[in-house]
């Protein structure tokens, strides 16, 4: 029986390797690719104003993004965690649609409502502009990241005993502080990742956002632009660049969450 | 003081019918039933964690019913012990005193006495996850304790630990009743518990309190066979009173007369004796055992140091491992199981 497990186990281990190289042999080449032959192009880009103006406001706006999705979405994901009620499945799965559309087509969706004359473009259009405005590249990414920012903090939530609320409150604390002294720190580490998630989608939304705001250009546009003119010498060092500051950030917050 | 009136509630498969209770400043009350009894549902309505459909909760003369669970002046212990995992032992006891604005030198000289009282001053830094269970019940206790609640709410406190930790846990708990005098509301399924730690006990079965008296009433004179089953009455006999001379009825079993203190007159009736209360011998004895009864074993089981007997008349007896050796009992002996009529409680049939 343990050689049998065993085989198993070693069996898993050579496909888990597989698609472990899978991904670093994709994210790896370019880097090195970059680093031995075209040096000099990535240090050019590393001085091009535009890439880091594009850069800032992809990461700025994904923030924004997952600001928006924090605000409405912890509610919901404790709602969702906390009570039953008819239609819930129903509402989990409008949470999860984001992830299952082509995002060309959350792309339209998102222009048909969000254009001058669209259901929320129209009437917002006196005070706020989203076509090819950096309001239209948030709506995109809170749009195609809330799921990644929802699904974990509900199960940060569900993951925290309903006892201890009870028990807060008891000892004097009101809702809202059994919310933010128990309910909150305990479950901190979920929100952490989806907080993480969010934004990490967020960067690397396109589809959804060209068609909203093409400008101005988030650092996928810049580099999808850059391909099409000057080709994979143009665009490669843009995206080694981002690669780069997207794993550092990646691993400064994998380390915070610990 | 707690007064609960009428309080009725459905929530999920549990149903509450009319509960009405009285606990007394001081008292410690236990909510004696089986699981699925709805105890523990009671229990967090009088915190206020859920509202009653209908009736009134009063804590202290004040009627509290609609008043969320941080305005009772509530401590609650749950089985589970519910220590906040992020936070220190001495910062979960702190939890309630830092809500309730308590000034910094108070807080440190409360937090310290009842960490003394309980043992666990030397653990004040450790976090919960590196306690024993008798340890983090004891925090647990501590935290509900140091707030000084108008009423602490003990909801299983013992029942995930091992024997041992329960027998230590349950001295201390009535240590601490005993310091503090607060008022104690303690369910448990645990027979022992309630008769080792209450003043009173009100059982519960399916939603409704059946019995409300003291240790000795519940356990010696349940009002019906369900309780009786229940509080560990395996002698549950049917007959009919013959007649009553002077307090002592003559119960008629078919086929033997047993003799019982009670005012019951002719009719039938159902039959109460405790197994701990029957007498194992081999030859009749002479004794002011009123009730002689003769059977032969037909099964023994053995409990650490007891020994379940059962007679082919039915009756169910305790003796100790070391009585059973000395009488040399086995199966298919003939014996005699003498009991007082003091120790017959006898039921109306209903």
């Amino acid at each position: 029986m343990r050689i049998k497990q065993e085989k198993m186990l070693i069996f898993f281990y050579i496909l888990s390797f597989f698609i472990l190289s899978f991904i670093i042999i994709v994210l790896a080449e370019p880097i090195f690719s970059q680093i031995l032959f075209g040096l000099d192009d990535f240090f050019s880009v590393c001085r091009d104003p535009e890439v880091w103006s594009s850069i800032g406001l992809t990461i700025g706006a994904s923030f924004l993004a997952t600001g928006v999705s924090s605000l409405f979405g912890i509610p919901l994901a404790y709602i969702l965690a906390r009570k039953e009620f008819f239609g819930k499945r129903m509402v989990e799965s409008v949470v999860d649609l984001p992830i299952m559309i082509p995002h060309m087509v959350a792309g339209i969706a998102l222009f048909s409502v969000f254009n001058r004359h669209g259901l929320i473009g129209a009437p917002l259009s006196p005070i706020i502009n989203f076509f090819d405005a950096i309001p239209g590249i948030v709506v995109a990414m809170q749009f195609v990241s809330a799921p990644f920012f929802i699904n974990p903090v509900r199960e940060g939530f569900q993951s925290v005993d309903p006892h201890l609320e009870n028990v807060a409150r008891s000892l004097g604390a009101s809702e809202w502080k059994a919310f933010y002294k128990v309910t909150i720190p305990i479950s901190y580490r979920y929100i952490l990742s989806g907080i993480g998630m969010s934004w990490g989608r967020g960067i690397s939304e396109f589809a959804a956002v060209i068609l909203l705001a093409y400008y101005p250009m988030v650092v996928s546009t810049l580099i999808y632009e850059r391909f099409l003119i000057y080709g994979l010498a143009g665009s490669r060092p843009v995206a080694v660049l981002l690669m780069l500051i997207c794993l550092g950030i990646f691993i400064s917050f994998r380390s915070i969450r610990r | 003081m707690i007064k609960i009136k009428k309080i009725c509630k459905d929530w999920k498969e549990f149903s509450l019918k009319e509960i009405n209770l009285e606990i007394k400043k001081g008292e410690y009350f236990v909510i004696l039933g089986p699981t699925g009894a709805g105890k523990t549902l009671l229990l967090e309505m009088i915190a206020g964690f859920h509202l009653p459909d209908e009736g009134e909760i009063w804590i202290n003369g004040k009627d509290m019913t609609n008043y969320p669970p941080e305005d009772r002046n509530i401590g609650f212990v749950y089985q589970d012990y519910s220590l906040f995992p992020h936070l220190s032992v001495i910062r979960n006891i702190r939890f309630g005193l830092e809500l309730k604005g308590t000034p910094k030198d108070d807080m440190e000289r409360k937090s310290n006495e009842i960490m003394k009282l309980l043992g666990i001053s030397h653990l004040s830094h450790r976090y919960p996850d590196t306690l024993s269970g008798g340890e983090q019940q004891k925090v647990a206790i501590a935290r509900a304790v140091v707030t000084r609640p108008s009423v602490l709410l003990l909801d299983e406190p013992l029942s995930a630990l091992d024997r041992r930790t329960q027998n230590l846990l349950r001295e201390e708990l009535k240590r601490i009743h005993q310091i503090e005098g607060l008022t104690t509301l303690h369910v448990t399924h645990d027979q022992t518990e309630a008769m080792i730690l209450a003043d009173r006990i009100a059982v519960m079965m399916d939603g409704e309190i059946v019995q409300v008296g003291t240790p000795h009433d519940i356990f010696n004179k349940p009002l019906n066979e369900d309780i009786a089953a229940f509080v560990g009455v395996e002698n549950i006999l049917e007959g009919e009173i013959k007649r009553n001379r002077d307090g002592i009825a003559i119960i008629d079993l078919g086929d033997i007369e047993l003799n019982a203190v009670s005012d019951y007159g002719e009719g039938e009736v159902k039959v109460f004796v405790r197994p701990e209360d029957i007498l194992i011998s081999k030859k009749m004895q002479e004794s002011s055992a009123r009730n002689n009864m003769r059977g032969r074993i037909v099964k023994m089981t053995y409990f650490g140091a007891l020994v379940h007997l059962q007679l082919d008349n039915g009756l169910i007896a305790f003796v100790t491992k070391l009585s059973a050796e000395d009488l040399g009992l086995e199966i298919g002996e003939e014996v005699y199981a003498s009991f007082k009529a003091t120790s017959v409680h006898v039921v109306k049939k209903e």
